[in-house]
């Protein structure tokens, strides 16, 4: 899998502060390492590579673990997004209605593959498995909200509200 | 008064614009000076009506849908606050066939009550099963658990109160209630409908089973792709931990039941309950060999009942109707209700829950509806992504664990996913050495590196090359991976596979004609 890789790793001082506090409140609770790694992602968008040594060292663990915990799950992003993030299912039951031709159009519409952010930043596209939303296939997400018996018209228009600088902060 | 009207808020409702309807009829309601209360209920299952609206009335509710945000000016123009007749009138609720026709117990709530009211959850029965369960000893409980026949309704179909059984035989400082909420398989939405319809069922059940195997924690695994169920499941447990029905001394009773909910991180694997339980370790999500069983070995080294939503938010009902009122539905060793999910290409989608032994068939054509797209239902895919797909000559089956797996099928979550006859079983197969590839946690080999094989292999029956041969190579290869993998993930894969070549051999087998040509 090819990760776009873009300038954003450094991470700001702002985003250096949460990433500690959310470390302190985490530290003491029983399995703490997902989490906290979910708070991190809430927060900034991503995991950067650059906190594992202090969760690490405040959970009592090696920095590979929390490398091994943050790349063996697939919600968790070690880059920074786009701006949104566009899930497309591609599970069975949206395979039975189209979602096959759905992917092809995001891809092509975007000019990325999975995993890749548009040129201007605006959306990270993704694959994902089941929504739960199976009697309206196919069902994509923006930003964590569902959406069912999406057709390719309706994708343009999602891509483009995205697009525009006004909604969605 | 106010006229009650009742939209949904759950997920599958909000993606079809529920949220837009239920603003354009407050607006609506308020412009025209109208007295009306809007209550967010759950979904009543029948996705394909959503946005289902209700409106209070003296007989009963009476729906409209599906309704549009251009419907609503006419709705209002038409009277709908009275009942009165619309192009989407659809009659009272209750009456709807659909709906009328079902045996509603464990989503007895689900798309009636507003999913967040405490007072409308006791209202409607809830928590009387708790109240029960609290004079009764653990021993008592665990049996009725076990005389209902309820078996884990996640896919394996194991009974529920033989692992409780054990857990309550077990001494330990600390024990725990685990329910597997990652709902992961396609086709598949039963878990999510409890959740965010009617969470408080899902808080009762694992109180109960607490109580009856003395752990004082419970944790809820939730998938990462629900974030709506999470805020349900939150704002639940805070609102039954302030009335007392969760934390120290429960209703005034000696118990003590602590619940929180865990997020997953969208891994496929963690479904499997040892993988699981490493996850919520905070580690990565490998399966454990077995034994030791979970429930003497299981989250953190403890006795732990590792349950499925369906299964844990099945028990108040047997603890308040009683163990026979539950076993009294079913047929054979699967005793109950399965809440089927109807999904893919159907144009009736949606929840079903009925007694075990309804067929195929039955659930596809009288309430499916037949495809959405109209064309001849060709191949059908029972319980998640490691499902055996069916043919039509299959269709006649019970709904039946053991029915099921006479025909090298498995009922699993009840998810069934429907394919028109455009559907290609080759690339149905790939797909589902694929998704192994994907999901695999690495641990055996079988499973990480059969799956890979796997899709090459097929490429090369898709391309047609050396077709005969290759189809072969295939099963040989679904063998090692049938007897050889750790857990279901690289043990099941073959069950689509095989299936797909078995019951639909000329998808594979045209591509050899292709390349003779």
């Amino acid at each position: 899998m090819q990760v776009l890789q873009t300038k954003q790793d450094l991470i700001s001082e702002v985003d250096t502060l949460k990433i500690d506090t959310l470390i302190a409140q985490h530290q003491d609770i029983p399995g703490a390492l997902m989490p906290l790694l979910h708070s991190i992602q809430d927060s900034i968008g991503y995991v950067p590579e650059s906190t594992y040594a202090p969760i690490a060292k405040a959970l009592k663990l090696s920095i590979a673990e929390v490398h091994g915990v943050v790349t063996f799950y697939h919600h968790f992003r070690t880059h920074k997004p786009g701006r949104h993030v566009l899930q497309i299912c591609r599970a069975e039951s949206c395979q039975s209605m189209g979602a096959a031709a759905l992917e092809a159009h995001a891809k092509k519409c975007l000019n990325v593959d999975y995993h890749q952010t548009t040129t201007d930043e605006a959306i990270t596209l993704e694959p994902v498995y089941c929504l739960g939303n199976c009697a309206l296939s196919p069902a994509v997400t923006l930003d964590e909200e569902v959406f069912g018996r999406v057709s390719a018209a309706d994708l343009d228009a999602l891509i483009f509200e995205a697009r525009s600088p006004r909604v969605r902060v | 008064m106010a006229t009650k009207i009742y939209i949904p808020r759950d997920s599958s409702a909000l993606s079809v614009g529920a949220e837009k309807v239920a603003i354009a009829i407050a607006q609506e309601a308020k412009r025209r000076n109208l007295d009306a209360e809007i209550v967010r209920n759950g979904s009543r299952g029948l996705y394909w009506l959503e946005t289902l609206v209700e409106v209070a009335t003296e007989n009963g509710r009476f729906a409209y849908g599906p309704v549009k945000v251009k419907d609503v000016a006419s709705l209002f123009e038409a009277d709908f606050l009275n009942a009165k007749p619309h192009a989407l009138s659809l009659g009272l609720t209750e009456e709807i066939e659909w709906l009328k026709k079902q045996q509603r117990l464990t989503f007895a709530r689900v798309g009636v009550t507003d999913p967040v009211s405490l007072e409308d959850y006791i209202a409607h029965d809830g928590y009387k099963g708790l109240k029960n369960a609290l004079v009764q000893s653990g021993v008592e409980i665990v049996k009725a658990v076990t005389d209902s026949g309820l078996r884990g309704r996640g896919g394996a179909a194991f009974p529920t109160g033989i692992k409780w059984n054990t857990v309550l035989g077990c001494k330990a400082d600390q024990k725990y209630i685990v329910c597997n909420a990652d709902e992961g398989d396609s086709g598949t939405f039963s878990d999510r409908m409890i959740m965010e319809n009617d969470p408080f069922v899902l808080i009762e059940g694992m109180t109960i089973a607490g109580i009856a195997v003395g752990a004082t924690q419970g944790y809820i695994y939730l998938r990462s792709e629900y974030p709506h169920s999470l805020r349900v499941l939150n704002e639940a447990i805070a609102k039954a931990e302030m009335a007392g029905y969760l934390g120290e001394k429960i209703l005034g009773s000696t118990h003590t039941f602590h619940l929180e909910v865990r997020r997953a991180a969208g891994a496929y694997v963690c479904g499997e309950e040892t993988s699981l339980l490493e996850s919520l370790e905070g580690k990565r999500g490998m399966v454990r060999f077995k034994p030791p069983l979970p429930a003497i070995e299981g989250l953190f080294g403890k006795p732990t009942v590792v349950n499925n939503v369906i299964s844990l938010a099945t028990v108040p009902i047997i603890l308040d109707k009683g163990a026979q009122f539950y076993a009294d539905y079913g047929m054979g060793r699967s005793r109950g209700t399965l809440p089927i999910q109807l999904a893919g290409n159907l144009k009736h989608g949606g929840l079903v829950e009925l007694a075990f032994g309804i067929t195929l068939r039955e659930l596809l054509y009288d309430y499916g509806g037949g495809s959405a797209t109209g064309r001849p239902i060709r191949a059908v895919q029972v319980g998640g992504p490691l499902g055996s797909f069916l043919p039509e000559s299959q269709f006649d089956t019970p709904l039946d664990y053991e029915a099921f797996a006479s025909i090298w099928a498995v009922l699993g979550h009840g998810g069934i996913v429907a394919f028109d006859d455009t559907v290609d079983m080759a690339k149905m197969a790939r797909y589902a050495f694929e998704f192994c590839a994907i999901e695999s946690c690495g641990k055996c080999t079988p499973c990480r590196i059969g799956s890979t094989r796997g899709v090459e292999v097929i490429d090369k029956i898709i391309a047609g090359t050396d077709t005969v041969k290759n189809i072969k190579l295939v099963r040989d290869l679904s063998d090692t991976m049938l007897n050889g993998s750790l857990c279901a993930l690289g043990g099941m894969t073959p069950y689509p596979v095989l299936s797909a070549m078995n019951h639909f051999p000329e998808d594979f087998e045209i591509k050899k004609a292709k390349a003779a040509v």
